[in-house]
């Protein structure tokens, strides 16, 4: 009994943890622009398509790195360029299809929709690019499984809980303890007053999706080292519940979205583990119940568990 | 001179229009070539592209003396039951096909047999194994066996040969496929060890990735087998996630296993599993290895089952045409002929086995295979079921 609820506890960790890495690029471009970026769950799919092509094509086939290197090697190479490479492709999106719309000074109405098209996009584009087919994700850590309490972990969950952690912790020190934090937190108090204070608007805000889309990125990373095999519209879903923990945690609040993305995994797998006791609740219920507690927290707290009513976010 | 152009234009566009119309043939396939199982949409059409160049390049289908060329439609259900209907409307309306082969899994062939059979048009479906599918709909036929059969067959393998007294079981309860399936071994198996000897009955939803909620619970009440009728693309998470939490039993599985792609997203945690299917490609003798042979010499790999089943489905269709006599071009009488002649059709010599049809079901009689996946990763024939 007792080694069982340890192990719902790390399933819920572990689930936790990768949609806590993408509710905080959710968080991060809502507490700069209050922009809603639809487009995240897609750009955290293609962090794991790039991750993909690091690990097994560009490190391993083209030779970046010499041939028979150990995996750990690999490893350690990919993490860096996936996240360069997708927080690229986070900057693009931002610099084609949102920053066109802020300049002119559109309604945010237009650019949420705007990125709900970007994601689209990109789904589609990925699968008109490379096929249907799915990939299969090359495994790059060993099988190493720890037994704490009778439960069992592997060496990847592991340090996947552990990354979102360590993540958590470097952006609340960006945020709060650097210059750049600084400005982003002025350009979420007030975009237009920020400039004439010698702030650069548009490298803060290039920076905020630099920024949020490399942890999408790394997130893609471990998500697809997790589960090894990667669609098209795998995004879709996951993006979705990240982004319902970052509003359930009070978007815009980095610990918010933290917390959310851990509650949002433990009320799933609380579901499923409570279906043995409750007899009306049922596993393939997990998103409804999930769902509807969250609402029912959003009913007696409108702006998510650390927001505040309209004050600065971030 | 203008109206000599005209004269030109119209014969050139009425005169080839004429040659085709009368003397082809024309099929309809409702196949996922796109979603979640795009290899099984890959697998039939390059299965029916092979019938159709070995027909056309014999001349043609000799029908009643006079020989026909296949024409093949291809529409990609994306593997969800909307589209299927959409393309299959598309086949039998807008194509205006003779008959519809596919679509492939039950989920989808469901809706789309109802459509087909509402406007008077077989259609055959290669993989589909939810008895639903045909029942009550005199103008649905398949290719393979049911899982009212299968579900049976793997809980008599289960107990039998793997010497299980207990099993858990995990599924997809939003699709037909593994929902019913999922049923069909539990009633017997507990119907061979006695109630209560499943005893994790776990399920999920479609497009779920983590499974490790449920797998622990299952893995709790320590089954003797793990039962999974799922399908390729979500086997190799169910089984490493499994493994990761400590399951060390047999894991057993359905014809849904049987892609090409299996292998190339499981690797080595799949390896030693058996599931229950519909032919084996390794060690496979006569007509069933010529079809083998020559699919891997034209596109370099071994055809997997819905492959093998589209052939046969596709196979049945043509010979039941040869049957008819005569095509008289009105395609509605056509379209019934059709279903007679598929419905008298008696041992037909299929690649994956002999096939009949009772008459009053378009579901044929034939036998299952147990594949054990060797050590090289190959499906290797284990041993046959027969009803």
């Amino acid at each position: 009994m007792f080694d069982t609820l340890i192990q719902q506890a790390f399933n819920a960790l572990q689930q936790g943890s990768i949609y806590a890495l993408i509710a905080l690029g959710y968080c991060l471009v809502y507490g700069v622009l209050l922009l809603i970026n639809f487009a995240h769950g897609d750009i955290f799919m293609v962090g794991a398509y790039i991750a993909f092509f690091v690990a097994s094509t560009a490190l391993g086939k083209y030779g970046l790195l010499p041939p028979g290197m150990p995996k750990w090697v690999i490893l350690a190479a990919t993490v860096p360029l996936t996240m360069l490479l997708t927080s690229g492709v986070g900057v693009f999106i931002e610099r084609v299809a949102y920053r066109p719309l802020r300049l002119k000074g559109a309604n945010r109405l237009y650019v949420v929709i705007t990125a709900l098209m970007m994601g689209i996009i990109l789904e589609y584009g990925n699968l008109s690019i490379l096929g249907a087919n799915r990939l299969s994700f090359p495994t790059l850590t060993p099988r190493m499984i720890f037994e704490p309490f009778g439960a069992r972990i592997t060496i990847t969950e592991l340090s996947t809980i552990i990354t979102s952690f360590a993540v958590f912790a470097l952006l609340q020190w960006i945020v709060t303890k650097t210059k750049l934090g600084m400005a982003m937190r002025a350009v979420s108090y007030d975009k237009f007053a920020v400039p004439l204070m010698g702030i650069p608007l548009d490298a803060v805000i290039v920076f905020t999706f630099f920024l949020g889309s490399s942890m999408a990125g790394l997130a893609g990373l471990l998500y697809a080292m997790n589960f090894p095999v990667l669609d098209p519209f795998m995004g879709a879903m996951v993006g979705w519940k990240a982004f319902v923990a970052a509003v359930v945690g009070g978007i815009g609040d980095i610990r918010g979205a933290f917390v959310g993305g851990f509650l949002m995994a433990f009320l799933e797998v609380a579901v499923v583990a409570a279906s043995d006791y409750i007899p009306f609740i049922k596993p393939e219920m997990r998103d409804l119940v999930s769902f509807s507690v969250l609402l029912v927290i959003l009913t007696f707290k409108p702006t998510g568990i650390f927001g505040k009513p309209k004050t600065t976010k971030i | 001179m203008k109206k000599l152009f005209v004269a030109l234009l119209i014969a050139a566009f009425a005169f080839p229009a004429a040659a085709f119309g009368a003397d082809t043939i024309k099929i309809g396939f409702n196949i996922p070539l796109t979603g979640d199982i795009p290899k099984v949409g890959e697998m039939s059409k390059n299965a029916a592209e092979m019938l159709k160049e070995k027909v056309n390049g014999a001349g043609g289908l000799d029908v009643g003396g006079k020989k026909y060329k296949l024409e093949f439609v291809y529409v990609d259900n994306e593997a969800k039951p909307e589209s299927a209907v959409n393309a299959a409307l598309k086949l039998i309306e807008g194509e205006k096909v003779l008959a519809m082969v596919g679509p492939q899994g039950s989920a989808r062939a469901i809706p789309a047999a109802e459509i087909a059979n509402n406007n008077k048009t077989v259609m055959v479906s290669g993989w589909s194994t939810n008895p639903k599918t045909t029942q009550g709909r005199p103008f649905v036929f398949r290719a393979c066996f049911l899982d009212d059969f299968q579900g049976p067959v793997a809980a008599k393998f289960a107990s039998g040969e793997l010497k299980a007294k207990t099993a858990g079981v995990l599924y997809d309860v939003a699709s037909d496929y593994p929902k019913g399936l999922a049923e069909e071994f539990k009633k017997a198996f507990e119907g061979i060890n006695g109630p209560g000897s499943v005893k994790a009955f776990e399920t999920f939803t479609t497009k779920d990735v983590d499974f490790k909620a449920q797998l622990t619970k299952i893995i709790k009440a320590k089954p003797d087998v793990l039962f999974t009728p799922q399908y390729y693309n979500e086997v190799p998470l169910i089984v490493k996630q499994a493994r990761d939490l400590g399951y060390k039993g047999p894991i057993l599985g359905s014809d849904s296993w049987g892609s090409a792609e299996l292998m190339t997203l499981c690797g080595d945690d799949c390896k030693g599993q058996y599931f229950v299917t519909h032919y084996a490609a390794a060690g496979a003798k006569g007509a069933t290895k010529e079809f083998i042979d020559a699919f891997n010499a034209k596109f370099k790999q071994v055809p997997d089952d819905v492959g093998a089943l589209t052939w046969d489905a596709t196979g049945m269709v043509l010979a039941a045409i040869q049957k008819m006599g005569a095509v008289s071009g009105d395609l509605a009488k056509d379209r019934v002929a059709l279903r007679e002649a598929m419905s008298t059709m008696r041992g037909f010599d299929g690649i994956t086995g002999k096939m009949s049809y009772d008459g009053k079901t378009g579901d044929p009689v034939k036998c299952a295979v147990i594949v054990k996946i060797n050590e090289k990763g190959e499906f290797a024939f284990h041993e046959s079921v027969c009803p």
